[in-house]
């Protein structure tokens, strides 16, 4: 389902910022979820050290990842867990497939799980005759739209209730102009339900596995990811091996985080602990790389993969909230989708790194104290050494470098700058420069500081 | 075998081994004078919940068979609470057939008052699916139950065995259309909590 594009972060981020009323309606929402956060964090004296427990925790993860994997390999297994190893995007979509071949399935239903949108699980299936239904409201609402979530959390908060109630109409038959939050959930729970009832299969993620006891958490509000497992016969859960956390206790911690920082709630509504199948069905867990390993070894972006997922750093970023997040072509959106993204395919991404102001909100945000806007800086720098920065950057920025290498070149450049602003304002106040979109150019000064101070040290001396 | 592979790719590439962090002093930095109750109630009742203390289960019986028609299909996993289906005894059923069960009653002995969520074990639901399937889920907990945080909730469940356990704070509930919640997703609709 993902939007094939080749158009960059700058181009995509214009499209959406075509439409100036939807952008602030974008931005506000995001901003209030974002203050909900503040009240729901600031309410706990202990909050700071939640944050560096949790931080602390997650180090301890990644610097002993390969014995917790095992460890919770073999507890998973004892508890009568299937485990199944997956080192990239093919190989898990390939191991969903034939574990629903093996049982004649070809009707799945799926809850949210950003990893099958990393490894497109649900274009694959679809080729190989699989029907997969997301199951999740907003997951399901991009799905029928034929969009990717914008948002890891919320997946269609790019979307008005009125588009919405159209989708609805077209596919599951609710009233024609249709547009209220109540009836269209209405809707979709009756059409979800029949969906639960008739899937022989489900698919959920992971969003801790401890390795202590080799029991997995999944939490959700809506309570679809219960309904799609308990239903089931097989239910598959695949996980990225960074979600791995060492005893169950650790889930004190990251429980009273992860929705405090995600939307500002105390707890998800439900926080489902899968340890053993039920009788008669089966529970497959698909352990999945796909560029971890590689990230682990990358000393300046490991940090990285100490995410939970909350959502934070998006809800919080001046960018992401103005250019929307379809605009990062790319699974998870947002400030740690791009330090996530670029070791995947560090030419395909090269832009997202840019796509940030590096005003820090992200890193002061988020819950397992991930230096992101450190990592967005780090990769700029290791984008444009490896010659992936755009050509017309590149070359402004050899300019500016010689310029400003240069007092002679320094002082003609900023004289015939405030030349051109005064007496051909036309040159700069055009659709060329992309600086005059959304903005009035600022008006020059008619002296440089230095030729200001010249003159000042000049008339005091006299 | 990608296993393999994995695993020696992460143990080359992962960083010299660091320590786990001391939890005691987040465990004991939460305020245990807190009235638990009061607090677990307010918490529960802004995420939707429906929180009565009661006296004994007929007041619990009274409330149910105020709120639901006669007739209605409800499961209770309470031996206190007999005049319904023991879940006890359909515990082995295919979960689809509780499709048509309108209220689950369960009992819990663990309730966190700073989130309002309830812990339940597959041994307290009976099936699995019954407190998802439910139109309308009502849990009964004891007064004593109550812990302030997580951390002590975790504390409490140790290293207990379970097929499957859940946190369940509230009725099922969703805002992914323009941030409306609207309780009542694709589990129940309700929550009520018996506080005895």
């Amino acid at each position: 389902m993902s939007t094939a594009t080749t158009k960059d972060h700058p181009h995509l981020a214009a499209d959406f910022n075509r439409d100036e009323p939807r952008v602030n309606w974008h931005d506000e929402t995001l901003w209030w979820i974002r203050a909900k956060r503040d009240i729901a964090a600031h309410k706990l004296p202990e909050w700071e050290l939640l944050r560096e427990t949790a931080s602390q925790i997650k180090f301890n993860v990644l610097s002993n990842l390969s014995s917790y994997l095992e460890q919770f390999e073999a507890n998973a297994i004892k508890n009568g867990i299937i485990v199944h190893w997956a080192a990239d995007a093919t190989e898990h979509n390939q191991i969903v497939h034939s574990l629903l071949e093996q049982k004649g399935i070809t009707k799945m239903v799926k809850s949210k799980s950003m990893l099958t949108e990393e490894c497109h699980l649900n274009e694959y299936l679809k080729e190989q005759g699989i029907d997969v239904i997301d199951s999740d409201l907003g997951e399901r609402i991009v799905q029928l739209a034929n969009e990717p979530p914008s948002h890891i959390v919320l997946p269609c908060i790019h979307k008005k209730k009125e588009e919405i109630g159209d989708i609805f109409h077209e596919h599951l038959g609710s009233a024609k102009g249709e547009s209220d939050p109540k009836i269209l959930t209405e809707t979709a729970r009756q059409h979800l339900r029949e969906v639960f009832l008739t899937r022989r299969a489900a698919l959920t993620g992971v969003n801790f596995a401890v390795a202590e006891t080799g029991e997995f958490v999944i939490c959700t509000n809506e309570g679809n990811a219960d309904m799609g497992a308990h239903l089931a016969e097989i239910h598959i859960a695949s996980m990225g091996i960074e979600k791995l956390i060492p005893e169950r206790k650790h889930l004190g911690v990251f429980l009273r985080l992860l929705t405090r920082s995600a939307t500002g709630q105390p707890i998800t509504t439900y926080s489902s602990h899968f340890s053993k199948p039920q009788d008669g069905s089966e529970i497959h867990i698909v352990i999945v790389d796909n560029g971890r390993s590689i990230q682990l070894g990358r000393e300046e972006f490991r940090n990285s993969l100490k995410c939970i997922r909350c959502g934070a750093c998006m809800n919080t970023c001046p960018v992401y909230r103005k250019s929307g997040g379809h605009s990062y072509h790319t699974a998870v959106a947002g400030p740690i989708g791009s330090i996530l993204a670029p070791n995947l395919d560090m030419k395909k991404y090269a832009d997202l790194p840019f796509a940030s102001t590096l005003c820090g909100s992200c890193s002061n945000v988020c819950p397992v104290k991930i230096d992101i806007h450190d990592q967005l800086y780090k990769w700029r720098q290791v984008i444009v050494k490896e010659g992936y920065s755009p050509k017309a950057k590149t070359m402004a920025m050899k300019a500016m470098a010689l310029t400003l290498a240069s007092p002679t070149l320094y002082r003609m450049g900023g004289k015939t700058g405030r030349l051109v602003f005064k007496y051909a304002p036309f040159a700069v106040n055009n659709k060329l420069n992309p600086w005059y979109n959304q903005r009035e150019m600022p008006k020059a000064p008619d002296e440089s500081f230095g030729e200001w101070y010249a003159q000042r040290k000049g008339a005091k001396n006299s | 075998m990608s296993r393999e592979k994995i695993l020696a790719a992460v143990k080359f590439n992962q960083p010299p081994a660091l320590p786990l962090p001391d939890m005691e002093v987040l465990n004991t930095l939460t305020d245990v004078r807190t009235e638990l109750v009061s607090k677990y109630k307010t918490i529960a009742t802004a995420g939707g919940s429906f929180v009565y203390e009661v006296s004994g289960f007929d007041e619990i019986k009274a409330i149910i068979n105020n709120e639901f028609k006669p007739g209605v299909k409800i499961i209770s996993a309470l031996d206190e609470l007999s005049d319904y289906i023991y879940a006890e005894t359909v515990k082995h059923e295919d979960g689809h057939n509780f499709a048509d069960v309108e209220l689950t009653v369960l009992r819990t002995n663990l309730g966190v008052a700073e989130n309002g969520a309830l812990w339940l074990t597959e041994k307290d639901m009976g099936s699995r699916v019954l407190p998802f399937i439910a139109q309308h889920l009502a849990v009964v907990i004891s007064k004593d139950d109550f812990v302030p945080t997580m951390a002590q909730a975790y504390q409490v469940i140790g290293d207990a065995a379970y097929g499957y356990g859940a946190f369940i704070s509230g009725p099922s509930k969703t805002a992914d259309i323009e941030q409306s919640l609207v309780i009542g997703a694709h589990g129940p609709r309700s929550l009520s909590v018996f506080i005895l």
